[in-house]
């Protein structure tokens, strides 16, 4: 197919005429859903928070349901199409493979993604995004799902070939780029993982037309999370990737070492289809040692993968900042990081937020005996807003302040409300993830509408100090909304009003990467005078830290319950 | 050079690591081998371990066991505030108890003394559910098809209540038991 090639005279970034048509269409999906998401995480909330109590139950159940399918996986998968083809065809310079079938995944993805939404609001598909047999759901709601995954395979394959195309028109000499590199872990990760939902999701949606008679509920939950889980390890591959990007491109930060970051990237792959296990770990049909092996030998391994990005993420930046010289104390590097600027501050909080919240409850949650005190509660909801929501999403927000521009050749309209959403956002999730997991640890249950257990035989009252968390929980949450809504205003708005950007020279041959960039010599000599990171060595330092005393907080709290064997 | 180009040294893998990565992926390392002997620890030394003593089962079969068991050691019955009579069965020390799980209550009311070991069978019969001891705050997987066996020793007298935390349909948040220890 003729295609053309434009280089855009702000970043130097170099589009493919179908690659960028694809990025732009994956990313406004994505954004919408995030949208509906959006409303349905207000609906939740709202209903959650003790004092308002908004929805009856069951239109709350749908709506949780919605929640789950639209932020998780529709919200998440479309975006992270939009950044497979940016990694492979924009980064590498070279034409995308077979943009037909990019184009079919997509209104694969589209229309499962409405078919999926349809049987949820029509009431009889509120079976949670986990749809845990053998509460059915309408055959239409497995089969959206299917149809959304199988477009996402479709995506990925195209991925795949991108990376053929550049080898073989030599677009690019030497290694895959880090962020490339990153991205195709993300997507070696996707093609296990969507086929074992569709190992798990074909079955179940013969069953829910009445072709097969039966399925395990506890095989579904073990092949379930087969998909669950790892389908979050693309998550953290994609906004690591992010990071790594963000970081580049804003402060020009070379990784610390290649090797270790692609080791780390490579250790993703290796261990993380297992770790499924670590949704599992109070189930009955599981025994100890295939719990103990499954999180600890191989999760260990993928932990380790994280701390060691926690590591040399923010050690590429003070790199870079020392670099530019500033070099005074342990701190000056960070204090004078480009904070007013969305890209850099949202990647940033990301960061942190993921590493401090989500990577620490992470682990102590997936401790065998530990996850009994957690199991279902408020915690884990917690948990994982702060992964997929301050890592992932904000981190998927934070690329957006960049591609508006160079993507879509807009100008970003209201600057300063640009400057502060990110703060906004992120500050507020990660306490509302926080007090999410305080009410967990005092047992509030997740999925529950009702503290008060209206209809029960017997009562219960919870600790006062579970509903001031549920109520704190409440206006995090609101004030959450309000910064995620602003995000989808100032893109939505500059997409739609924003001051129109030079495209750039276009011509319909690929301009490949030099192969002897002229910063090469320049960071080469750059490459023996070795740049110390002290202050990243501090930030890990405090982070180890937090995480043993966390950790061991836990065995205490464990060692006072009943007895158990 | 940077994140987003090709590495700048064609023989990346060949570059040495500097001290600090070094150290840092060895204390990564160490802790999470620290992190798994923990489990192991907590298997041989550690009094709470969830119990591996698992049956597959049908929910008839279940029902029946638990009916048997609730009309041999049923003490008292009480009044729930629906009005519905719910019997209190006791479990010896020492000895076996059912807890069924169903839509949407746990039945029967268990009850138990403290510092006295008790098993206690668990299953559904019909969606997945979830036994979440309150104020303990000890949350287990209840599955249908599959009889859980968890030996239990209370460690102080009082109420405790058994909330449902796995969502399990449109009363689930009025699943709500009863355990009493004396
Ligand atoms: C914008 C602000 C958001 C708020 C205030 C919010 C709030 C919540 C709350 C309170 C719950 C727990 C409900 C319960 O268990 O009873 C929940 C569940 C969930 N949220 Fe969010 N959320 C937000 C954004 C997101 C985003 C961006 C994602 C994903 C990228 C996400 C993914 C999920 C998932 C997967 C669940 C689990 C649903 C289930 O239990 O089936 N949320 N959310
Ligand atoms: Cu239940
Ligand atoms: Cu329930």
């Amino acid at each position: 197919m003729a295609t053309t090639y434009r280089t855009c005279p702000i970043s130097g970034l170099q589009f493919e005429n179908h690659a960028e048509k694809l990025m732009r269409w994956n990313a406004v999906a994505g954004v919408l859903w995030l949208l509906v998401g959006g409303i349905t995480a207000l609906l939740v909330i709202l209903t959650r928070w003790p004092a308002i109590k908004l929805l009856p139950a069951d239109q709350f159940y749908t709506i949780l349901t919605a929640h789950g399918i639209d932020m998780l996986i529709l919200w998440i998968l479309f975006f992270e199409m939009a950044v497979l083809y940016f990694a492979s065809s924009t980064l590498l310079r070279c034409r995308l493979a077979t943009p037909k079938v990019a184009w079919l995944g997509f209104w694969l993805m589209v229309v499962g993604g409405i078919m999926t939404n349809v049987a949820i609001y029509q009431g009889s598909s509120s079976v949670m995004f986990t749809s845990y047999v053998p509460m059915q759901a309408a055959p239409h709601f497995y089969l959206g799902i299917i149809l959304v995954a199988v477009g996402a395979l479709l995506g990925t394959a195209v991925f795949f070939g991108t990376l053929v195309v550049a080898r073989k028109d030599k677009t690019y000499t030497g290694s895959l780029p880090l962020v490339v590199f990153g991205a195709l872990t993300a997507a070696i990760i996707a093609t296990f993982t969507i086929l074992a939902g569709a190992g798990i999701l074909v079955p179940t949606f013969f069953w829910s037309v009445g072709l097969i008679k039966e399925i395990d509920a506890q095989l579904y939950r073990m092949v379930w999370w087969g998909l669950g889980h790892s389908s979050q390890q693309i998550n953290v591959a994609a906004h690591v990737s992010i990071w790594y990007l963000i970081a580049a491109v804003v402060l020009g930060a070379k990784p610390l070492s290649e090797k270790v970051s692609r080791g780390a990237f490579l250790l993703y792959i290796l261990f993380l289809q297992l770790a499924s296990a670590h949704h599992l770990l109070s189930d009955p049909g599981m025994s100890a040692e295939w719990k103990v092996l499954n999180t600890s030998y191989f999760m260990y391994f993928a932990v380790m993968a994280s701390m060691i990005h926690g590591f040399t993420v923010p050690g590429a930046v003070e790199a870079a900042q020392r670099r530019k010289g500033f070099t005074n104390g342990l701190f000056e590097w960070l204090r004078k990081a480009p904070w007013g600027n969305p890209v850099f501050s949202g990647m940033f909080i990301s960061l942190v937020s993921f590493g401090f919240l989500g990577g620490i409850s992470g682990v102590v949650l997936g401790t065998e005996q530990i996850n009994m005190l957690m199991h279902n509660t408020f915690y884990v909801p917690g948990h994982f807003h702060t992964t997929v929501v301050t890592g992932t999403t904000l981190a998927f927000m934070a690329i957006t302040y960049l591609l508006v521009p160079v993507l879509f050749r807009r100008e970003m309209m209201f600057p300063k409300l640009c400057q502060i959403q990110p703060y906004l956002f992120g500050i507020s999730m990660s306490i509302l993830g926080l007090v999410m997991m305080g009410a967990g640890t005092l047992g509030v249950s997740r999925r529950h509408w009702d503290m008060a257990f209206s209809g029960a035989p017997f009562q219960y009252e919870w600790p006062g100090a579970a509903y001031l968390m549920m109520g704190l929980t409440g206006i995090f949450g609101v004030i959450a909304v309000i910064g995620g809504g602003l995000w989808i205003f100032l893109v939505v708005w500059s997409l739609l009003f924003g001051k129109k950007l030079d495209g750039g020279k276009v011509s319909d041959k690929p301009t490949p990467i030099p192969a002897n960039p002229i910063a090469q010599a320049a960071s080469h000599s750059g490459s023996n005078e070795h740049v110390n990171v002290p202050g990243t060595v501090v930030l890990a330092g405090l982070l180890f830290v937090c995480f043993v005393l966390y950790y061991f907080v836990n065995w205490k709290y464990l060692s006072e319950v009943w007895l158990l064997s | 050079m940077s994140a987003i180009l090709p590495p700048s040294e064609r023989l990346w893998w060949k570059q040495p690591i500097a001290g600090v990565e070094w150290a840092w992926i060895a204390i990564a390392f160490v802790w999470g081998m620290i992190m798994f002997g923990m489990m192991l620890y907590w298997h041989i030394y550690g009094k709470q371990n969830l119990s591996n003593e698992v049956y597959k089962t049908k929910p008839e079969m279940f029902a029946a066991k638990a009916e048997k068991f609730i009309a041999e050691n049923t003490i008292r019955t009480e009044k729930g505030l629906n009005g519905e009579e719910i019997p209190v069965a006791k479990i010896p020390p020492g000895g076996d108890g059912y807890l069924i799980a169903r839509l949407w209550n746990w039945h029967p009311i268990l009850e138990l003394e403290a510092g006295k070991e008790v098993k206690i069978h668990l299953s559904s019969m019909d969606y997945n559910h979830g036994f979440s001891l309150q104020p303990v705050n000890i949350n287990i997987q209840v599955i249908p098809g599959y009889e859980h066996v968890v030996k239990m020793t209370p460690i102080k007298a009082g109420t405790y209540a058994i909330v449902c935390n796995e969502y399990c349909g449109i009363g689930h948040h009025a699943m709500l038991g009863r355990i009493y220890v004396k």
